[in-house]
């Protein structure tokens, strides 16, 4: 681990399902793909969830590492991050929630200029910001939002099917090396990809009658 | 506030739970809680119809499932559209208000931003349980509602609701001889442990304008303004 890190509860912190960013009301996609019948059981919810790792996962991981690591600006990396998602749906999940992140960065953090972000910042963009405002290393935010990104909607599964929790920890674990091989190749520099997949389940979310998720 | 008696036991308010710091100006936030069915959203309208004349008012709901409770008021127009706003929960109603209230702050700074001046947000949340309560980031004052029909019991069974709320409604009150309640025993166990918190018994069928509950909130639109104004002398003294 990089010796900038002043403390590693702050990675523990930020990378806590609890962490109050209103990241528990956004399912992942994960509503949709259950309420579609992509995802139906375990096997199905780790498929899912591995694909979310490699794609929307790795997109965002390397942003919030690029920007964390001053490669990228906050205004260049959410363009980068609307370049990579076309589904307006994805996009405003993708900003609610870094407008949530945004919103407690300033409350911790009160003294660091977050005039840099717009109101409404990307998540990855404010996971990047946040990792430079707490001295992160851009390897470890990269890791962070991976694994966040994996649990987000891990959780929503676990919650929608009534699946044991317990098998949802294990699938966590069994992915635990897939989220770090992602992690090493976010740190490298922001991954050319977008996923069609996230982007058709986010607007097809917003259509369905009684969602329990905002997406 | 000195120590005073209470049934004749010794009480002060050192025990009394943390409050939001509201900043002068801002809108009063009031918390409508409790458990499914006990007419939190019939008695959300019936603020807005009492109120909406006389001040600049919003409400913000927490559906379990989306929109439904926010649709209702629409509906019924008791606020034009853009003063009512959905947050959706994720199913956890409950994390919504108390544990990771970041939905319900940023819905509430959309409706502050798009109806200016607000001086009243009701944020009503999701039908739950009697563990239900808001997180004092997020609310002024909560009102936990809870209705005869779900038993003259709930006040004994307690909950942060019944407790600490600083307005307990017990509602339904026209159907206590139907279900068997006994509102004596409500009251009696409501006031063993709310330590001198108020407590309104109400039926919206029969008092469409909730009379009790909206004296209460009047009272505490006046303590907010009062404070206000507090705040704007201490501020030109110095």
């Amino acid at each position: 681990m990089n010796a900038s890190v002043n403390a590693r509860a702050i990675l523990y912190a930020l990378a806590d399902s609890r962490l109050p960013i209103g990241g528990h009301v956004h399912s992942g996609g994960v509503e949709e793909a259950v309420a579609s019948g992509l995802v139906r059981d375990l096997p199905t919810v780790e498929a899912y969830l591995c694909r979310r790792v490699a794609t929307s996962g790795l997109v965002a991981a390397s942003l919030a590492a690029a920007v964390c690591a001053g490669e990228l600006t906050e205004a260049r990396a959410d363009a980068e991050a609307d370049a990579r998602t076309p589904a307006p749906e994805a996009r405003a999940a993708s900003r609610a929630q870094g407008r949530g992140l945004l919103r407690l960065a300033r409350q911790i953090w009160p003294h660091r200029d977050w005039s840099t972000l717009t109101p409404r910042p990307h998540l990855s963009t404010a996971f990047g910001a946040v990792g430079a405002a707490a001295d992160v290393p851009p390897a470890e935010i990269a890791g962070i939002v991976v694994y966040t990104t994996l649990t987000g909607a891990a959780t929503a599964a676990q919650r929608l099917l009534a699946l044991d929790p317990a098998d949802i920890a294990a699938c966590t674990v069994r992915l635990a090396e897939l989220c770090d091989r992602t992690a090493a190749e976010a740190a490298t520099g922001p991954a050319a990809l977008s996923d069609p997949l996230q982007d058709v389940l986010a607007q097809r979310h917003v259509l369905r009658d009684m969602p329990l998720f905002a997406s | 506030m000195p120590p005073h008696l209470i049934d004749g036991e010794p009480h002060d308010h050192a025990h009394d739970r943390p409050k939001r710091q509201r900043t002068p100006g801002e809108p009063l936030r009031i918390g409508i809680g409790g458990p499914v069915g006990s007419g939190k959203t019939a008695l959300v309208a019936a603020l807005c119809r009492q109120l909406r004349e006389e001040l600049s008012l919003a409400v913000l709901t927490n559906d379990i499932y989306t929109t439904e409770d926010a649709d209702f008021l629409r509906r019924n127009a008791v606020l034009p559209d853009e003063r009512i706003t959905a947050v959706q929960t994720g199913g956890c109603p409950h994390t919504a208000i108390r544990d990771d209230i970041t939905a319900n702050l940023d819905a509430i700074d959309d409706l502050i931003a798009a109806n200016p001046p607000l001086d009243l947000i009701l944020v009503e949340s999701g039908g739950d349980n009697l563990t239900a309560t808001f997180s004092s980031g997020l609310i002024d004052v909560q009102i936990f509602v809870i209705d005869v029909a779900g038993g003259d019991k709930v006040p004994r069974k307690g909950g942060p609701g019944v407790t600490f709320s600083d307005l307990l409604v017990i509602n339904k009150t026209d159907l206590a001889p139907l279900v068997g309640a006994d509102l004596d025993v409500m009251d009696r166990d409501a006031t063993k442990v709310r330590a001198g918190r108020p407590t309104a018994f109400v039926s919206l069928t029969e008092d469409p304008a909730a009379t009790p509950v909206l004296a209460w909130v009047r009272e505490q639109l006046a303590a907010a303004a009062a404070a206000d104004r507090a705040g704007a002398e201490t501020s030109v003294a110095h």
